[in-house]
């Protein structure tokens, strides 16, 4: 499983909005190829780790550190983070009316694109790219004319952040919560493109506060953070005992914090 | 604001030459008289006046504007050539410090039934014609000291079931000299039953000298008329620009006044549109843009006297540096008019922690059965979509110019005439800062 250096490692992250802790002191190990799935009951700080990877920065950064590739990661704006292969899907994707989705893929395809010392597509290449990606995700190609997100259903937003994961084809793929408010058939589309996009080269990390996303998009490792930490990892056995069981039995004192199953 | 002596005596002269002139009818004389005396009363506004609260208009008072000298023609050519229309067909009339140029103008011919020519022309034929659209209210101390001061403008008046192909554009320059000019144009637009028109009017700069430009246009839309009118104004850094826009509809007219709002140090604009008749649609779409200290005043009123009818106000602004919006909306429901459908909406886009707007909507319902919708923003960019577009690679200020010029567009996009809304989508991009990266966002194919 281990392919020489992490490409991501977080050690001791210490993350807070405002005055307000959040999370306190997580460790994570991310090798390419691996999926990892954060779970944890609302509240524990799963999303604002995700966002604190992608360089959000209302998410201060108090102590601790993340490497990606060996490289100090917090010291990247979020624009170079992208541009370097990481891409957070969006728990709540946000509306840019004005902004045609088709103008926006390809600048950000452009972007990363132009920052790996490739040549930009040109439009006839681009809009074979995204038409083929499009299929991928069952989305209807009006959407593409359409403003970013911009009236667009919940099911339409989360589809719409896996096309732009399938276009501009990130190294490191974090998703935010990405089955919330979705129906079964979504639910199955969306994990359809998220593995068609898994590699050897690739590594993802699946935000859930259910499982049932983890029937589609099957994990190596599961984690559970609670207040901030993570209390337990494991195998994604971990991820069918705690729908069993709930988080309660994790956060319960006598829970052991897990160490067994690290990466 | 009682007018100091040395104003009142300014400005009493210039009434002495501006009526001197020759062939003017006793009708418009008698309006002149009237204006005078009101305006020499009251003087100027002050922040007193509820309708000028937000807005001083002391450096207007204060400064010694003089009109152009006659003998003045410092435009050339080459100074309208990037105003020509783009299209073929157009007419152009231009004016230099509120003067007609008929050598700068380009006229082509008009369908039968069309008068297009000089206010002053018409006037001195008599312009009886012109006496239902010239006495109209509101008036407030700009509008009579255009009434008592204007020399020239616009008469344009298309007949029944007449459609003018092509837009009318005006041009209004101000060439100031060394001293501060001011220019009082006045425009008359009248659509007859079924008559369909768009007009352009651009007011323009072309030196940085402080200036005046006090413009009146009024509008009548006939029974079933559609008249497009765009306003857009770019006069120069130390020019003071006020403008009053009166339209009058009637039954089933539409009516759609465009505006962009880009130059002057001060700029007020007040649009009066009455719903005269039934089932009639009026249409307010304007942007402004603020920098510096700019400050830029839009005061709207949109009356419903009749039933039935539907009005729509969409304006935005965005303000920079410590530039000033204000922005008023007054919807007027009469009793009678009943079914109407009125909808307002203002944004103010903050791109400075200096930059300020006030937003002031104000709905005057007197009929029970009507559908009123307004609303009001200011704020700054939405730091969520800005972490949204570099989450995706976009670099920080490219993002911000380019949810700045989206936040824009959503005005321009209404524009129906594809010249002028590319015209000014540049004029927008070359505004932003950094926005090079975005150009090609206009380019897009679609």
């Amino acid at each position: 499983m281990k392919n020489g250096s992490p490409m991501l490692s977080i050690e001791n992250l210490h993350s807070a909005i405002g005055e307000k802790p959040i999370l306190r002191g997580v460790d994570l190990v991310v090798h390419a190829g691996e999926v990892h799935a954060i779970m944890g009951p609302n509240g524990s700080g799963k999303s604002t780790l995700a966002n604190v990877i992608a360089g959000r920065e209302e998410f201060r950064v108090t102590a601790g550190a993340i490497r990606y590739d060996g490289r100090d990661l917090l010291a990247m704006p979020p624009e170079e983070r992208a541009r370097e292969g990481i891409f957070l899907a969006f728990q709540n994707p946000v509306e840019i009316p004005g902004v045609s989705n088709l103008y926006f893929l390809k600048a950000a395809l452009n972007a990363v694109r132009k920052h790996r010392g490739l040549q930009e597509l040109d439009v006839v290449e681009f809009r074979d790219t995204v038409l083929e990606r499009l299929r991928l995700v069952e989305m209807s190609e009006d959407l593409l004319q359409r403003a970013v997100n911009d009236g667009f259903s919940g099911g339409e937003k989360k589809r719409n952040e896996i096309l732009q994961l399938a276009v501009l084809e990130p190294r490191l793929a974090i998703l935010d919560e990405t089955d919330s408010g979705l129906d079964i058939d979504a639910l199955k589309i969306v994990a359809a493109g998220v593995n068609a996009y898994r590699s050897p080269e690739r590594a993802i990390v699946v935000v859930t506060h259910y499982q049932r996303l983890l029937n589609h998009i099957v994990p190596d490792f599961v984690h559970v953070l609670v207040e901030g930490r993570i209390v337990r990892s494991g195998g994604r056995d971990l991820a069918l005992e705690l729908e069993e069981r709930g988080y309660g039995w994790v956060q319960s004192p006598s829970a052991e914090v897990g160490e067994e199953a690290r990466p | 604001m009682t007018l100091p002596a040395e104003t009142r005596d300014r400005y009493l002269s210039a009434f002495e030459r501006a009526a001197d002139g020759k062939g003017r009818p006793a009708w418009l004389r008698r309006l002149r008289d009237e204006a005078k005396d009101r305006f020499l009363s009251t003087g100027f506004p002050g922040v007193k006046d509820e309708d000028w609260k937000y807005t001083s208009v002391a450096g207007i008072a204060e400064q010694r504007f003089e009109p152009a000298p006659r003998d003045v023609g410092g435009l050339s050519p080459s100074d309208v050539a990037g105003y020509l229309p783009g299209d073929a067909a157009g007419n152009l009339l231009v004016f230099e410090n509120g003067r007609y140029r008929a050598d700068l103008s380009v006229r082509r011919p008009l369908p039968p039934g069309v008068h297009l020519g000089s206010l002053s022309e018409a006037l001195s034929g008599g312009g009886d014609g012109l006496v239902p659209y010239f006495s109209r209210s509101p008036a407030n101390a700009f509008t009579d000291l255009n009434t008592m001061l204007m020399e020239d403008g616009v008469f344009l008046h298309v007949g029944k079931d007449v459609e003018v192909p092509e837009p009318i554009h005006l041009l209004f320059l101000a060439s100031g000299g060394e001293r501060p000019v001011m220019a009082h144009p006045r425009n008359v637009i009248v659509a007859g039953e079924g008559a369909r028109v768009t007009v352009v009017e651009r007011y323009a700069g072309l030196s940085d000298a402080g200036c005046l430009v006090n413009a009146v246009t009024d509008i009548a839309a006939g029974r079933s008329a559609t008249v497009v009118h765009y306003r857009l104004q770019e006069d120069g850094p130390d020019a003071y620009h006020i403008a009053s826009l009166r339209a009058r509809q009637g039954k089933g007219s539409r009516f759609a006044a465009h505006s962009v709002s880009l130059g002057a140090r001060l700029s007020r604009n007040d649009v009066h549109a009455v719903i005269d008749g039934e089932d009639a649609m009026c249409l307010l779409n304007g942007l402004y843009l603020g920098n510096g200290e700019q400050h830029v005043d839009h005061f709207t009123t949109i009356d419903h006297a009749k039933p039935e009818g539907s009005s729509r106000e969409y304006y935005r602004g965005i303000l920079d540096g410590r530039s000033r919006g204000v922005f008023r909306g007054r919807v007027i429901v009469r009793k009678d008019a009943q079914k109407t459908d009125a909808r307002q909406a203002n944004r103010n886009l903050l791109l400075s922690k200096e930059a300020e707007a006030y937003s002031r909507p104000q709905l005057e319902i007197h009929a029970d059965d009507v559908k009123c919708t307004h609303g009001a923003t200011v704020g700054p960019l939405d730091e969520e979509k800005v972490f949204y577009m570099r989450s995706r690679g976009f670099d920080e200020s490219s993002a911000r110019s380019l949810l700045a010029y989206a936040f824009a567009v959503d005005v321009l996009r209404r524009f129906d005439l594809p010249d002028i809304r590319r015209t000014f989508e540049e004029k927008l991009l070359a505004w932003l800062p950094d926005a090079g990266p975005i150009r090609e966002f206009l380019h897009e194919p679609k």
